[in-house]
């Protein structure tokens, strides 16, 4: 028929509505970001490892420049660096990656549907996830340079800044919306398009974080979009939505009409971005929890109770905000109400983590590069989760807010922790999405230094906290008397990351020796999973729990959930 | 006791009040983390594939894998409600106001500097505005010059001076954007926010010339750290506290409220026409 002609180029693989192309189309993109945010850090960590002294091999930048005079990290740069780390590692990198990848390319298949609710939103999800993302790098082409007032742009610093911060405004306008879209899609698809069979507790506990997330982050974006549009509104028309009078620049007073209030912007802001770090981890979780039970040939244990626990976890999210607030005039009832709710939300955290740690007994455990990944994510995890409790409880907080023991502490949760899962993700699915298999050999030389050095920069950023080392000092604390014992583990730090960056190219390597090179596998199911995104059928009907491994009875130690009988 | 955390020195009432805490704190997430570690590590060497070919299905019966989270709620919650909300009651949110003794001062942050604003002998603060501010005349707060309750104010740039063992009540507020004011040693960190003046407490329990010594660094003082990005020389909006014996700080006091009166018969001579 004359209606079947295929789609061309452009639209099957650059203006697709297919979610795997959107799913790889996210995941390339998202990957970009996340280098270019790691490229951004390793400028800062050389610039804190050296004060002032030039990056080696930009000594050739002109001595012109307004950021980066031969090559040296200047005060102002050093903050836009630190704002766009956070900014691309957050909001371009990792939630696309997680939600936009993984979330695009596997939720459907998980569930055995043939396609996203919404493809076209999907499509135009991904677009203004671009549009957003260029946005926000076009700010190093301005002559007053990238925004410079934190991840968390907290006005009045972000409205007297630069114009850099408005494109951050603009952009993150632009991301919020693709976001949303993008929420929807996987709401509606989990809600609508499962295979007959699949239940909402035979579904992977993948879908359920990635479910939890999209709800988070679509219930809690929208006052993040109306406070960057008031910000908006107050750098460009006037208004003063956080701005208080009386307030002098340089001892010049500024010109506002006042009234407004700075607060107002952290309430708004934390509002999302606390329930942002849950989805951050809750996806990471998912895979993690995909591949243990994988590779030790059993059920998770706990499964019902994990999924109650993300459910949970993503409703009391939405209510702990104000504990990055505890410093700004809070007092004890109110202090002690978010302290409480903070605490309350770690528990889920225990549940999920405990129940990923109880399904490793009695298993028989594989060591595979994907598992390796997922295991060490659990220790890592969990030293982001415990370092959470000084900062949870108000009066540690005093002491260790603002430090660099906050860094330590969530970048466990984010780097050695979510990071991990990804590249556990990509181990694990790569022969789902190319046929082959990924290098083993690579893949130890990439997990073992990565381990080591994450640790050497993280778990220094624990100790220089302690010492009561502020964050986001462009030289690092060396000005502070009180900071000069722990100063030598910036260096440690510096290194770490660089070490950390070198061992980036074994992966590098692999992905392209693998697709390049490598054979294709014969079975479309190399690890004997049981879910359904390892069939190559289409319209399949579920008949049973997804880790159905090692049942008694069976011949085979994998029951997928997609056969009918049991072998 | 709690020395391997690393924490600062501590010179004031409450920072070993706090440093107990912050030592329990992390004594309960270290056992707990081991606790988890060790199941996790035992759980890798017994059950791999090795040693374990055949996995078991139904693995561990019974729900006791709960059992130690509930022991770690319950450690949270009581450091919780035993000891970190009337921490917070006590040293920061209610603290029982000295009458007699109490320092009051207000440290007023701007970019990239700590202002200090002494009330002066007759205990008022004088009128301050924006439109006063006049650096170059050395007026940073922005008193207004025909109020008399601030004809005895003492401002300073980047010093706070306190007595040693006598209440501070640090009114904390900002000029521009939000600072915080971090004083790593009196276990003191609160943000200063524009259109609010928080109040901040604490007592200094050792003097700086104390300090020096069991440091064994005549350069040393205490220090002023500004614990909230606020532009581009944040790093360097560095300050220091000067705590002096209590006859010192009257001293201190007396001097500077003579100068200031010298200062502006000067001012009068220069603007009297």
């Amino acid at each position: 028929m004359a209606s079947e002609k295929k789609p061309g180029f452009i639209r099957r693989y650059i203006f697709s509505t297919d979610h795997k192309v959107i799913g790889i189309q996210y995941g390339i993109t998202a990957a970009a970001f996340l280098l270019i945010g790691f490229t951004l850090v390793l400028l800062m960590r050389w610039q804190l490892a050296y004060p002032g002294a030039g990056v080696p091999g930009l000594g050739w930048i002109s001595e012109k420049n307004a950021f980066m005079p031969e090559g040296q990290v200047q005060d102002d740069f050093y903050n836009s660096l630190g704002a766009m780390h956070g900014t691309i590692m957050v909001f371009l990198a990792i939630v696309p990656l997680l939600l936009g990848g993984f979330g695009n390319y596997f939720v459907p298949l998980q569930i055995g549907a043939k396609e996203m609710a919404f493809p076209h939103l999907n499509m135009l999800s991904f677009w203004l996830y671009l549009a957003g993302g260029l946005v926000m790098l076009s700010t190093f082409l301005l002559p007053t340079g990238p925004p410079n007032s934190g991840w968390t742009s907290y006005p009045p610093l972000s409205i007297i800044a630069d114009q850099g911060q408005t494109f951050w405004l603009i952009g993150m306008a632009l991301i919020i919306n693709s976001s949303l879209m993008g929420n929807l899609n996987i709401i509606a698809t989990v809600m609508q398009l499962r295979a007959p069979g699949m239940s909402f507790f035979r579904m992977p506990f993948f879908v359920w974080t990635q479910f939890v997330a999209a709800f988070l982050l679509l219930l809690a974006f929208p006052p993040l979009e109306a406070a960057a549009i008031l910000q908006l509104s107050d750098r460009l028309l006037e208004t003063s939505f956080f701005l208080p009078s009386g307030l002098a620049v340089s001892g010049v007073p500024i010109e506002v009409s006042g009234g407004g209030s700075a607060l107002l912007w952290q309430h708004l802001f934390w509002f999302l971005a606390h329930p942002e770090v849950y989805v951050l981890v809750l996806p990471a979780m998912g895979i993690v929890a995909e591949i243990i039970t994988n590779n030790t040939r059993r059920p998770l244990w706990g499964y019902k109770g994990m999924a109650f626990a993300a459910c949970f976890l993503g409703f009391f999210s939405c209510m702990i905000w104000a504990h990055h607030m505890y410093l700004t005039g809070m007092g004890t009832t109110i202090n002690a109400i978010f302290e409480i709710t903070t605490l309350t939300v770690s528990i889920p955290s225990l549940v999920i983590m405990t129940s990923l740690v109880a399904t490793l007994w009695g298993g028989s455990i594989r060591f595979t590069v994907p598992m390796l990944f997922a295991l060490a994510y659990l220790p890592m995890f969990g030293i982001g989760g415990f370092t959470g409790l000084p900062l949870a409880l108000a009066t540690s907080d005093v002491h260790l807010h603002d430090t660099y023991y906050v860094l330590g502490h969530f970048h466990y949760l984010i780097a050695p922790g979510t990071i991990f899962a990804i590249f556990a993700g990509i181990y694990h699915w790569f022969p789902k999405l190319t046929g082959k298999k990924m290098n083993d050999v690579l893949g130890h030389l990439h997990f073992w230094p990565s381990l080591i050095f994450m640790n050497g920069i993280f778990f220094s950023m624990l100790i220089t906290g302690l010492a009561d080392v502020s964050r986001r000092l462009a030289d690092g604390g060396e000005m502070y008397a009180h900071a000069q014992d722990v100063l030598f583990l910036n260096k440690v730090m510096s290194h770490s990351a660089f070490g950390l960056a070198f061992v980036q190219s074994f992966f590098i390597i692999n992905l392209v020796w693998t697709l390049a090179k490598s054979e294709k596998l014969e079975s479309a199911n190399p690890w004997d999973a049981t879910t359904l995104e390892w069939s190559t059928e289409s319209g399949l009907t579920v008949h049973r729990s997804p880790y159905e491994y090692s049942v008694p009875g069976a011949t085979a130690d994998f029951t997928p959930q997609y056969e009918a009988e049991v072998n | 006791m709690w020395d391997w955390l690393g924490l600062p020195e501590q010179a004031s009432a409450h920072a070993a009040r706090m440093d107990q805490f912050i030592g329990l704190v992390h004594v309960i997430i270290i056992s707990g983390f081991m606790f988890w570690f060790t199941w996790f590590l035992i759980a890798l060497a017994k059950h791999r594939k090795v040693k374990n070919p055949e996995a078991d299905y139904t693995g561990i019966k019974g729900k006791w894998p709960y059992l130690p989270v509930c022991v770690m709620v319950f450690f949270d919650f009581a450091l919780l409600f035993g000891l970190s909300i009337p921490f917070w009651h006590d040293e920061i949110n209610a603290v029982p106001l000295d009458d007699a003794n109490v320092v009051d001062v207000r440290v007023v942050g701007k970019r990239f500097d700590w202002m200090v604003h002494y009330p002066g002998p007759d205990g008022v603060y004088g009128r301050t505005d924006i439109s006063f501010i006049n650096s170059a005349m050395d007026r940073h707060v922005g008193l207004d010059p025909d109020d008399p309750a601030g004809k005895d104010d003492i401002e300073t740039l980047g010093v706070l001076y306190l007595p040693v063992n006598r209440q501070a009540l640090v009114r904390l507020g900002t000029q521009d954007v939000i600072h915080s004011m971090n004083l790593p040693e009196f276990r003191v960190k609160h943000d200063a926010i524009p259109g609010m003046r928080i109040p901040v407490y604490f007592t200094p329990t050792v003097t700086t010339e104390e300090f020096k010594i069991r440091m064994g660094d005549e350069e040393r003082d205490f220090e002023i750290a500004c614990a909230q990005l606020c532009g581009n020389s944040h790093y360097g909006m560095r300050g220091r506290i000067i705590i002096l014996s209590d006859e010192e700080f009257q001293a201190w006091i007396a001097a500077e409220v003579e100068k200031k009166a010298s200062y502006d018969e000067e001012d009068d001579w220069l603007f009297d026409d």
